[in-house]
Parts: C-alpha cells; structure tokens; sequence
C-alpha cells in the first residue's frame, strides 16, 4: 500500500477510535474495547473497500454490511459518522432516550445499517441471507460482516458458517475479530474457541489470518477474499482489545466500561497525538 | 353442516406456494422439514427457489430476515414447536425488531401432531408470537381460509405467523366465494344465547358443538377468529354485548392465546363471563390426532359442556 493512502487510513482509523471515545463517554455506557479493536478494520472496509454511497445508503446495488458483534456500534457509528452518513455530533447521544443511536444498531432509525443486530450469532446469518438473495436475483453485491471472538461460540454462527459454504457464497466476506478477549475473561480460559482458522476451514471457507492493525495486511486479505470463488472467505484478525488507549489494551474489563472524565481526557490526549504523529 | 371433504391446512400451505408461484416472486426456506411441512410440494415445482438450511432452525429465521432486507419476499418453514419456540429469539430479534417482511409457515401446531408426543405438540407457539411487537398471526381453520391467508400474507409488508396442522379437517368455506382479510373474524353462525369464538381445527368442533347446543334449546353463535393478531376486536365486542357469555376454543394452551386475547378484550370492552376451552397448563402426549385432542378437552363434547356449565352458572 502507498505510503499515502496508509497515513490517511491511519488518520481515518484515529479519527473513528476518538468517534467510539466520544459515543462511549457522553453515554457513559457501552463497549470501548472491542470497539477500538476494530478501528482499523472499519476505517478500511468503508474507505477503501465497500462500495456505498452515503447520499444514497439504501441503494440496492450497494454492498452490505453487518455488524454481528453488534455492541460494538460505537465502531459502526463513529464510522458511518465518519463517512458522512450523519453528523459526528450526534455520537454523543449515543445510548441516550431519544436518540436514534441505539444502544445495538437498529437499521431502521440508522442511515447506513444494513441489519439491526447484539443478539450474538444472528448477525452472520442475516449476512448470508443477504448474500443468498445475491446470488438468487444475480446481483453482484458483496456482504461483510465482522464477528467477535467470544461471539463464535454461539453455535449459530457455525450454523451460519455451514449454510454459507454449502451454498457457496464467495460474496460473502466474515472479519473475526481476534483480541481474545470477552466479558468473563480470556476466551481461552472461559470456554476456548480457538482454533478458528482450522475450524472455519472444516466447515468449507478460504480463511486468511492478519495482524487486524496493519493496513497492507488488511488490504491484502480483502483481495484475497475478492478473488476466492466458490467460498467464503473468514479474515481472522488477530488485533488488540482497547487498541489506541493505553489503559485499556488488553483490558477485559474495558469490554462494557465507559471511562470516567479523567481517563476520558487521557484517551483523547493519547487518540489526538497518535492523529498528530501519523 | 359442512362437506366431507377434509384436508390438513400444511397441504393447503404446499398448495397454496405452487398457487401463489408466478404471481409472487418469493423464495421458500426449510429446515429438513419439506416432506413434512409440504415445503417439498414447492421445492419439486421451483427447485431454484427453495432452499434448506438443514437442522438449524434459529440460523434459518436470521438468515430469513437477512434475505428480506434486499426486498426479496421469503418463507421460512418449520414445524410450531420450533418455528415458534426454538427460534423465538431469532423471529423476535431478527426478524420481529427490524419488522423485517419474512412470512413465517409453521405446520404440526397443537396436540393433533398425535403420535410424536409432547416435544413436538406445540401448544404455546400463538402466545409467543402473538408477544412480538408488529407480528400477524393467523391460525386457519379449513382448506380454503389457509391458502386465502397465504395471499393475505404476502399481501402486507411486515412479518407474519402462519399456523398451520397436520390432521385433516373438514372445508368448511366455499372455494369460489371466501375472501380472507387478515384482522376479521367470520361470523359462520349467528346465536344469541352465547358465543364460540374458535381458531383452527376448533372452528369445525365449534360447529358440531353448536348443533348439539341447539338440541338442548341453546343458541350459540360461531366465530371463527383466523387472525389472533390483529385480533377483531370489533366483533368480539359486538357479541359480548348480543350474547354476554363467551366459550373461546384452540388447539393451544389457554394460557397467552386466543382466549387471552379474547379475554383481553372482553375485559377492557365489555366484560363478560368467559370460558376457555384448549390444553389446560399441560404438556401433551402420543396417541391419535384425535384421540389426544378430546382427552385434552379439544373436542365438540367439551365445547358443548363448558357452553352448558356457562349458561348454567350465568342465569
């Protein structure tokens, strides 16, 4: 990747982390950690990768997103705030009465989602009920959806893993977000998903494993999964809960905290000189 | 009182599919149910529009409301016990919240399932539907009315519970003439001593039990009530004030179904007393389709008994 189009995924990315700041903190509630893990991946897939138009977010020959780890829509809303689809200031009525940024995305009050989701596991089947309806009416959209770690131990989601091969949905993108944390702890202490990739690949997907913070990883793996057909593809992206917020890498307990008016101002200060150095 | 003809309204579900095929651009959903649910009835006409998703009720419905996003009208199938109750979650989180337009067929509803048992005799599945904020449900009672309300359904934009039975029952609705419309209740005989407001395979009980009624001197007015939800409040108003007694009837626990919502309404309109007739706060169990209603009281006898003990215990 270009040096350039890097630094400005790399402010894009910053941008959306201060966007989940700013949501989490003004709610005083909601879900920083696996929020700031996936920055990087959201800033990628509605800068570069997903075509859409925010003019026009229900156009139908647009791509499809789906955030299946749902509670992470501080992600998705700094994003699609980020993309033009509202104005950033709303993010600080996020979670609050009255406002359309619900606590989980709720696609009709929100331009931009494409599914409501936060139930775990129901995510990744409606991305593949969007991209069966693809291929029936051969359209040639593409479906993402991005899932937690902790989320694939639903069984629907391998339910869904199966539906998806059996049907050979290549226009089917899943982004598995790996920072190996969830609520009661390290995922391998509390039930242990893992292995993901040998898993996804006894189910019949093209899998391909990433560091979920560096860009030309992240751009290589999307092509990958463009040019894989008759499969869909899982980017497993190994990334860091709490990414770009000292104190609350690798922090389980930032899974569902929102920091207090101190560590606020820390994170943004933290946020804003990453911004400035890039 | 009514034909000899009887057919079992998941036939009329199969049939109505193929019907409906070319005038509606829809795709069916099953989970390994199609021989069953007569989904297969459909599959063999437009192999390319159905779709199994194996085992897996609860993907099925996510993946239902995923395809409905895109604008394409589907059907998701299903026996109740796990359209309704497995996949609860999925229909109210997937399908219920976004009021995604996903049409819903559950067949093998209630005790008349017979031989299988209790897991599979689902008597619960109106009460949860009927819960979900947006979601019809409709319950037919013969041939005719089930494949009129699968039009019906695909007719209105928004999720829709269709249940259907597996035992044959009697046409009781003349083909060339029926029209169903979701939310009205069929005035199939008037009365003006009491009221049986029925749903499904109580419809036709309801009018043995009217005639055995009759006998007795008594004159009962049958409402057959396929929309539970939106249910017509109107008309169960209406007779509340003509007959001031109510026997309600389904094949379903009287706890969250059709009497509820009969009581409901009743209760905020116009009480009157009410007396429900359905499986009493119980599991079910194997036996003849019919044998297992009547010994759960789902039966013209029991109709007709808890219509006398009413007026007995009214006047």
């Amino acid at each position: 990747m270009e040096d350039l189009q890097k630094k400005k995924l790399m402010k894009t990315a910053a941008n959306i982390r201060l966007g989940i700041i700013e949501a989490v903190y003004n709610a005083a509630s909601g879900h920083p950690g696996g929020s700031l893990s996936i920055a990087d991946i959201m800033a990628y897939l509605y800068f570069e990768e997903i075509n859409i138009d925010p003019e026009n977010p229900k156009a139908e020959s647009r791509d499809r997103f789906v955030l299946s780890k749902g509670h992470t829509s501080p992600a998705l809303y700094a994003t699609l705030a980020e993309r033009g689809y509202f104005p950033k200031e709303d993010l600080k009525t996020f979670r609050k009465l009255g406002s359309y940024l619900q606590g989980h995305p709720d696609m009709k009050g929100i331009p931009g989602v494409d599914m409501s989701s936060g139930s775990l596991g129901l995510g990744i089947s409606a991305a593949c009920g969007m991209a069966l309806s693809a291929k029936i009416n051969q359209k040639d959209y593409r479906v993402y959806t991005v899932l937690g770690d902790g989320e694939s131990e639903e069984g629907q989601v391998w339910e869904a893993a199966m539906f998806a091969a059996h049907y050979k949905l290549d226009n089917l993108c899943a982004i598995l977000d790996f920072n190996g944390l969830q609520i009661d702890g390290p995922i391998a202490d509390v039930i242990g998903p893992a292995p993901f990739d040998k898993k996804f690949e006894a189910f019949g997907w093209n899998t391909v494993t990433i560091d979920a913070h560096n860009f030309d990883d992240i751009e290589k793996a999307f092509a990958s999964a463009k040019a894989c057909k008759g499969k869909p593809t899982v980017i497993i992206a190994k990334s860091i809960k709490g990414k770009g917020v000292s104190y609350m890498e690798n922090k389980c307990e930032w899974h569902g905290a929102a920091p207090k008016k101190e560590q606020y101002e820390i994170a943004v200060k933290e946020l804003t000189e990453a911004y400035n150095a890039i | 009182m009514f034909s000899e003809e009887k057919t079992a309204t998941r036939d009329s579900y199969g049939k109505a599919l193929v019907a409906l095929a070319e005038k509606y651009n829809f795709v069916v959903l099953d989970a390994d149910l199609a021989a069953a649910t007569k989904t297969g009835v459909f599959k063999k006409a437009y192999p390319d529009r159905f779709f199994d998703c194996g085992i897996a009720e609860g993907n099925m419905m996510s993946i239902a409301a995923g395809i409905a996003t895109t604008g394409q009208l589907v059907f998701a199938s299903s026996f109740a016990m796990f359209a309704a109750g497995r996949a609860f979650e999925q229909v109210r989180n997937s399908i219920g919240y976004p009021h995604l337009n996903v049409k819903i067929g559950a067949t093998h509803a209630g005790v008349t399932v017979g031989e299988d048992g209790a897991t599979h005799q689902c008597n619960e599945d109106i009460a949860l539907m009927r819960t979900i904020p947006g979601m019809t449900v409709i319950n037919p009672a013969d041939d005719v009315s089930a494949q009129a309300a699968v039009e019906a359904a695909l007719k209105i934009n928004g999720p829709v519970y269709l249940r259907f039975g597996r035992a044959p029952v009697p046409v009781l609705y003349d083909r060339k003439n029926y029209k169903f419309e979701i939310g009205k209740g069929y005035v199939l005989a008037d009365g003006k001593d009491i009221t049986i407001v029925a749903t499904g395979i109580t419809v036709f009980m309801s009018l043995q039990a009217r005639e055995m009624l009759k006998a007795d001197g008594i004159d009962a007015a049958v409402i057959d009530m396929p929309t539970i939800k939106p249910i017509d409040s109107k008309i169960i108003t209406e007779y509340a004030k003509k007959t001031g007694k109510i026997i309600t009837a389904e094949e379903h626990s009287i706890i969250g179904g059709l009497g509820s919502a009969v009581c409901e309404v009743v209760a905020e309109n116009y009480p009157v007393p009410v007396k429900r007739v359905g499986v009493n706060d119980t599991f079910g169990t194997s036996g003849k389709a019919f044998e297992v209603a009547e010994q759960y009281g789902i039966s013209a006898n029991n109709i007709y008994e808890q219509a006398k003990i009413l007026i007995k215990q009214n006047t």
